[in-house]
């Protein structure tokens, strides 16, 4: 399977993250070769075989749903990397000069 | 002072009978600690306000006023737990973990919080936002990871016991490598509310001591369910010091032969056949096993582990804790900027290779086949489990190796997990005990076990430490 810059530029948008021109050959370099080596997993025939997604012994757990005290707002807020009024601060999101 | 000497029990004593005062011994602790961490690097937080439990009951509990080492990704309330990232620097937990609060309870004191690979990830602790650890064996060689700090702060006798979290080996092998007893327990024996999730269904938290028995205390206090945490098993939990000083009779063992092919180093496969001749002539079974799917186990740990991964660290946004970048314009901005400055290269990396594994087109061929490979391996041991009580073999290919020599090649990085990934991927306990030396390196004796047969792995581990009396040895990086 083929690796390519293009290829790394969309899993990166999926994954909210970025890269320069630098990073980007680089990963796209380390990628392929991780790719490559998980490539040899279709050497294997799973025919019929179900999937393991999880060891867990127990099936659906069930508990009542009761009220109980948790946490101060104030002591959450702590670290809130920027607050205005009580409240968590984030950058405009609806902005009607801009399509974002 | 250090507890290169010293274990649970000998501190129990002293504590007791008053030849040693919680405070002094707390403050002793942390002093030493300072002190060494200018040489290894094992610690991220050092607690200076460290101080024993009110009211301590020192018959009641065997832990009251030992200092504990806790990994930087299990969280503390109050007490600032990064992950060894730049995207947690400053965050301060506003809550323990159920493992903090069962310690708590049992009034072990805490002196700091241990370096580690950044979010889990790594066999070295050189992914570490705060610098890499070096191993007390020898300055120059990595301690392994992902817990190496925990791995380091134990056998450099900074403290008698540390926790370690274990997703594909990350406590059994800087265990090894550190010349110390590591175990990782069953899936389901100990909850992991608050262990900062990296891949949910292969994760569980361990300890790190010089003696099996000190682990066996440390388990029984953590182990056992939890409502917080509806993966962790309700069975019964026994007493694990129980299994302690007993024989070897009888008791089947099956060796892999893929654990001891070539591909293992020449010493070290010598020092773990040693033992394996030590519980033979005391009336162990020997059974030569095979698992043919070993040459598969790390592409299908790095797809199911980096997949679980992408989803989990999905939460770091900059928004309501962690890491923010500045001069963002908008929210997707904060995202991209946040995490791109936030997280170092190899949590990328993972993260990358997590959603393209999931992404369209890529699905089937690599999740799904990686979830069915993983079916295979469980029969496997299954397989193995039903004529053998124990599978063993070494815990690693090599014995530590220097600074610096694996970071830039991932993929010679991710196959140091050979041997420890299938436990993880089967939700088996296992767990390493110093087997001896090679070239001056500790080489560890891996132990694995029927699910929730933690007992075995004690039975067996404590055995050969009673023999090999590794424990005696002092690391040869701490004579100065």
């Amino acid at each position: 399977m083929k690796i390519t810059e293009d290829t790394i530029k969309h899993v990166a948008i999926l994954s909210r993250l970025e890269f320069d021109d630098k990073e980007l050959g680089k990963m796209t370099k380390q990628m392929g070769s991780i790719i490559n080596m998980a490539d040899q997993l279709s050497e294997v025939d799973t025919k019929g075989v179900p999937e393991t997604v999880q060891v867990v012994d127990r099936d659906t757990v069930f508990r009542d749903d009761k009220p109980e005290h948790w946490q101060d707002r104030e002591d959450l807020m702590k670290n809130a990397p920027a607050k205005a009024n009580g409240f968590i601060k984030v950058p405009v999101i609806i902005n009607k000069d801009d399509d974002q | 002072m250090n507890y290169l000497n010293e274990n649970i029990d000998s501190l129990n004593k002293k504590l007791a009978n008053g030849s040693l005062s919680a405070d002094k011994l707390t403050k002793d602790t942390v002093a030493n600690i300072k002190d060494e961490n200018k040489k290894l690097n094992a610690w991220i937080t050092v607690a200076d306000d460290a101080k024993p439990a009110e009211n301590l009951d020192f018959s009641k509990n065997k832990l009251a006023g030992i200092p504990i080492g806790i990994k930087d990704n299990i969280t503390t309330k109050g007490v600032k737990t990064t992950a060894a990232s730049h995207m947690l620097y400053n965050y301060v937990p506003v809550f323990d973990a159920t493992v903090i609060s069962k310690l708590k309870k049992a009034q072990a004191t805490f002196v700091g919080k241990t370096n580690m690979d950044e979010f889990a990830m790594g066999s070295s602790t050189e992914h570490s936002y705060y610098g890499p650890t070096h191993n007390p064996w020898n300055l120059d060689k990595v301690p392994g990871g992902s817990s190496g700090g925990s791995a380091a702060a134990v056998a450099s006798g900074q403290v008698v016991a540390a926790l370690g979290s274990d997703t594909g080996g990350s406590i059994r092998q800087p265990a090894a490598f550190n010349g110390i007893f590591g175990i990782k327990p069953t899936y389901g024996r100990v909850s992991r509310w608050g262990l900062i999730a990296f891949s949910s269904s292969l994760d569980q938290i361990g300890v790190l001591t010089k003696r099996a028995k000190d682990s066996a205390e440390i388990l029984n206090v953590i182990a056992g369910s939890d409502d917080r945490d509806s993966t962790v098993s309700e069975k019964e939990v026994p007493d694990f010091t129980s299994f302690i000083g007993q024989g070897v009779k009888g008791l089947r063992i099956g060796v892999p032969k893929e654990y001891m092919s070539d591909a293992v180093d020449e010493k070290v496969r010598a020092a773990v056949q040693k033992q394996i001749d030590f519980l033979k002539a005391n009336g162990a079974i020997i059974n030569k096993v095979s698992l043919p799917l070993t040459k598969y186990v790390v592409p299908t740990y790095y797809i199911i582990a980096s997949s679980e991964a992408s989803s989990n660290l999905q939460r770091y946004d900059g928004i309501r804790y962690g890491y923010r970048a500045k001069d963002t314009k908008s929210l997707v901005d904060v995202y991209v900027k946040s995490r791109s400055e936030g997280f170092g290269p190899e949590v990328k990396r993972r993260i990358m290779l997590g959603s393209f594994a999931l992404s369209a087109g890529s699905y089937d061929k690599f999740f799904k086949q990686a979830a069915k490979v993983r079916t295979l391996i469980c029969n496997e041991f299954d397989k193995i489990f039903a004529d053998n009580d124990i599978i063993v073999g070494p815990t690693t290919t090599t014995p530590a190796f220097d600074i610096g020599s694996e970071i830039s090649d991932p993929i010679k990085m991710y196959n140091n997990d050979i041997l420890t990934i299938s436990a993880n991927l089967a939700g088996i306990p296992a767990a390493s005990v110093p087997a001896g030396l090679a070239d001056g390196m500790p080489v560890g004796f891996q132990i694995m076990a029927k699910r929730f047969d933690e007992g075995n792995i004690f039975r067996v581990a404590d055995f050969i430490e009673r023999n090999n009396k590794f424990y005696e040895k002092t690391p040869s990086g701490m004579e100065d």
